[in-house]
């Protein structure tokens, strides 16, 4: 029996140690909004936040995690960088086949989360993880600026 | 109405009546003679109707006679107008588009609309185009356009009439605005839900006016927002691999390493001790690793071992195969197009002052791999035929193909269709691949809803790629500059030989999705011969957004700015001068030159190129923005593009494709390539398969032309122009020309 915190809400899941959260999050609880794209952290859609700080989910083993490690999902991302981001993709209609950007939007609040005034070169060093083959990436950065925007003012 | 719209639909054969195709209905028998052939291998090979997916000829819409209110169109006493589609949404903002066209139609208040996806229902729902079910070739608006205009105001008579009964006034006193009707007069109003009820016991008008273009509030209108703006940023939309039915089972599938092979022996001692691991199950199309979730399942992949037979397989490698593409392009091959006398024109023109450009042109196999991975859930039914979960794009085809698999009737095979993560083709299959393996698995396994996952490796690795294709390509300017012959050799796979639609699409040898774009050239060459040899290979091979257009716009737009240059002229005063009788292209060129900046001087290293087609009945032009640094290495800086798609329905979608175009044709003519090494794919993941990336995308900036013509499509015509463009902006700077993708081949990508 595994122990985890899922956005605040400590979980016990059956499994082996060396499943990755992914499957977890996706078979164990249902929680499907965190998307399974490659396999090997090579394309940002089961992007979580693990203590804050951007992970891919399908990369991290349930078993390294403790009790005391915060996981938070699209599902239950809260406060004004998750609101100023979310609020900005819809302003601008980011999304087109929409499967990439859970991931998309968790890296951009770990962002901006740390740095309220992206630079280009900030944005592709912290969006570079994340691939979207609908290319949906002028949208993204015109977003996290707005969304800067609104976290600055 | 309309909130029992479906079950009434059925029940009172609204649209039974209608004529959808002039072709006869799919011949099932033989169609489902032909799925059965070959063992292991899904093969179609009866004649379904498909005539124009490829929409070379001028959209032809094929009915509807009739407004089809109740097929389309819930008013739900909630207020809520639900507008059907029958089109798969995989990023393209269909669901949108249609909502979009009813709603103007209907008065209805943007706010009220919402979208879903229609059944599965051949009757009620072929694409006019195709005569099935289905989604493709970017016809969705063009072939919506009319129905759901129809329906939409259909719906808004119904809706008046209600009002006019119950307030006994005459019908012409009462107006429709933003979800309200009102009888001025006597300052009454009520909200669609307020009469839904009363207006579905009305008869369906079989006349309805529809609104001048210039009262339109909604189509045309930038500021909507898509219906899935919301659902699609907080993790709450649901697409077929977040499906989760109760007690369903999750399968892997191993396939064989190369394409043709089939499967030997199987020891699978090892997979069945993997914990969670239920069962395995050997199918002619690989074996079957079925588990409590999906971690379990590939686990259990892995402890299999299987011996594959390669007897009927593919053992070149792509070097070989290009090998044997060269030695096919010595001879010639099936005429695609001839008119006047090219060799002549060439030998003329070279021993007349004039200049004689050759040039060939590799692409390679590419993959699709659309963000989620391929997978279907299916569920056998308790009465028998099954249901599938799954981002469906060609229903009628799947229901055929489950059907035969299953035994049952077609109709017994029911779709709830999904939003999609993406397609760019892959999901329209000849055969329904991927779903007739859930269904085999589940037939084979029939306690339990079975969820079959595709890896990413199991996409990248699972072929129907954009076809491998090399062109030779002689063409000729004479003296005073004319463009005056153009050979053109093209070697690649037909994706269309052995399935139901060869025989629209495959005409005196030729397949069209080989050729179009290059036979059919606009620029008017008077000696013009255009041939094409149709290789096989049991690599599968598939439409991939754009079709034909990804190979041939490129070849021919390089080419031409190598003929501008040898004529001495500039690139886009060259080719409008060829664009006279083809003022949508003409003007497309015009539009993206002039916003580019067309002629003003560049910083050294910087070059500038531009590219114009047409493709799906719909005109792009590009101009890119290049920089080539000091070891030759280049990067995307602008992309400028113009559109005319007619008529636009939603502006903001529109310029969404445009934008997601450009990046899908960088990306792949930088680093894209699928290749092969004794039959087996070299690439496995976006590891190796390299995808473009926030650091690739260019600045990217659409204009969309004003029209009031029919509409057309969006969705393809925004890639065949901007790899070429990127090239010939390469080529002012360097004067070397690209013809072998993908760059990287060339290092002169990073």
């Amino acid at each position: 029996m595994v122990r985890i915190n899922v956005n605040g809400e400590e979980r016990q899941v059956d499994v082996p140690e060396d499943m990755p959260l992914l499957w977890v999050l996706r078979d164990e609880l249902n929680m499907t909004g965190t998307k399974f794209g490659c396999g090997i952290a090579q394309c940002g859609a089961c992007t979580v936040h693990i203590d804050g700080a951007p992970a891919r989910a399908c990369q991290t083993p349930v078993g390294m995690l403790t009790p005391d490690s915060r996981i938070t999902t699209i599902e239950g991302v809260k406060g004004k960088a998750a609101q100023a981001v979310q609020a900005a993709w819809q302003k601008l209609d980011v999304v087109q086949c929409g499967y990439c950007q859970s991931g998309q939007i968790m890296s951009a609040i770990a962002l901006l989360t740390d740095n309220q005034n992206p630079t280009d070169q900030d944005i592709d060093a912290a969006m570079d993880g994340n691939v979207c083959r609908c290319a949906t990436y002028v949208r993204i950065r015109a977003a996290i600026k707005d969304a800067a925007q609104t976290m600055r003012a | 109405m309309l909130h029992h719209l479906i079950r009434q639909a059925a029940e009172h054969g609204f649209g039974e009546t209608l004529s959808l195709a002039p072709l006869p209905a799919p011949s099932r028998r033989g169609f489902l003679k032909a799925i059965g052939a070959g063992a292991g291998v899904l093969v179609v090979g009866a004649h379904l109707p498909m005539p124009a997916l490829a929409a070379e000829a001028a959209p032809k819409i094929i009915g509807p006679a009739d407004p089809r209110p109740h097929a389309f169109i819930i008013v739900a006493p909630d207020n809520t107008v639900t507008v059907l589609a029958k089109h798969l949404d995989k990023g393209q903002g269909i669901v949108t588009g249609i909502a979009t066209i009813a709603a103007e139609e209907l008065d209805a208040d943007w706010s009220q609309v919402r979208g879903a996806f229609a059944p599965a229902d051949q009757k009620l729902y072929a694409n006019h185009f195709f005569g099935i079910q289905g989604t493709g070739g970017s016809t969705a608006v063009a072939n919506s356009w009319d129905e759901l205009r129809m329906a939409g105001a259909a719906a808004r008579a119904m809706l008046v009439a209600a009002a006019s009964a119950r307030w006994k006034v005459p019908a012409g006193e009462v107006t429709v605005s933003k979800g309200v009707v009102r009888h001025a007069a006597s300052n009454r109003s009520l909200t669609f839900g307020e009469l839904a009820e009363e207006a579905a016991k009305l008869p369906v008008p079989q006349q309805v006016k529809l609104k001048d273009p210039k009262d339109y509030v909604l189509i045309g209108n930038p500021d909507l927002h898509r219906l899935d703006h919301i659902s699609k940023t907080n993790g709450t939309a649901i697409f077929s691999m977040d499906i989760r039915r109760p007690g369903q089972v999750t399968a892997v599938l191993a396939r064989s390493p190369r394409f043709g092979g089939t499967v030997k022996s199987v020891d699978d001692a090892a997979a069945r001790k993997v914990p969670g691991v239920i069962d395995v199950i050997s199918l002619p199309v690989g074996v079957a690793v079925i588990a409590r979730n999906s971690w379990a399942a590939m686990k259990g992949r892995e402890a299999l071992t299987v011996t594959w037979d390669d007897a009927k397989a593919e053992t070149r490698g792509t070097d070989a195969m290009l090998a044997d593409y060269r030695k096919a392009a010595e001879k010639p091959g099936a005429v695609a197009a001839n008119k006047g006398d090219a060799d002549k024109a060439i030998a003329d023109a070279k021993a007349k002052g004039g200049h004689v450009v050759d040039g060939e042109f590799v692409f390679p196999y590419l993959a699709h791999a659309p963000m989620e991975p391929l997978n279907a859930v299916v569920a056998l039914n308790p009465e028998g035929g099954c249901t599938i979960w799954a981002g469906s794009q060609f229903q009628t085809v799947e229901q055929m193909v489950a059907a035969h698999i299953l035994g049952c009737k077609p109709e017994q095979v029911k779709i709830d269709t999904q939003w999609a993560g993406g397609s760019f083709g892959r999901r329209a299959t000849t055969n329904a691949d991927y779903i007739a393996e859930a269904v085999m698995i589940a037939k084979a396994y029939p306690t339990a809803p079975v969820h079959l996952v595709w890896t990413r490796e199991d996409d990248i690795k699972g072929g129907r790629y954009r076809p491998l294709f090399l062109h030779r390509i002689t063409a000729a300017v004479d003296a005073k500059g004319a463009l005056v012959g153009w050979k053109q050799r093209i070697v690649g796979q037909s994706f269309m030989a052995g399935t139901p639609f060869e025989a629209v699409m495959v005409k005196n040898g030729v397949d069209e999705t080989m050729v179009e774009g290059a036979s059919d050239m606009a620029y008017p060459v008077p000696n013009l011969a255009v041939d094409a040899h149709t290789l096989a290979s049991p690599v599968t091979t598939l439409w991939w957004r754009s079709v034909g257009h990804t190979h041939t716009a490129y070849a021919k737009e390089v080419m031409i700015d190598r003929l501008a240059k040898a004529a001495g002229k500039d690139p886009v005063a060259f080719r409008m001068e060829m664009l006279k009788d083809h003022p949508r292209l003409a003007g497309v060129l015009k539009l993206a030159t002039e916003k580019a900046g067309w002629g003003q001087p560049l910083a050294p290293g910087k070059g500038r190129g531009v590219a114009v087609h047409e493709s799906f009945n719909t005109y792009v032009a590009h101009v890119a923005d290049v920089t080539v640094d000091a070891k030759g290495q280049i990067k995307v800086d602008r992309v400028v593009v113009a559109v005319d798609c007619g008529e636009v329905v939603n502006p903001d979608v529109v310029k969404a494709q445009m934008e997601g175009g450009a990046g899908w044709g960088i990306g792949h003519a930088l680093r894209g390539e699928i290749t092969m090494t004794d039959g087996v794919v070299d690439q496995a993941n976006f590891d190796s398969y390299l995808p473009l990336r926030m650091s690739d995308m260019p600045v990217v900036e659409v204009h969309i032309l004003r029209s009031h013509e029919r509409p057309t499509g969006a969705g393809e015509p925004g890639v065949p122009t901007v790899a070429p463009a990127v090239a010939n902006a390469v080529f002012s700077v360097t004067g070397q020309p690209l013809q072998t993708l993908p760059f990287s081949r060339g290092g002169i990508v990073s």
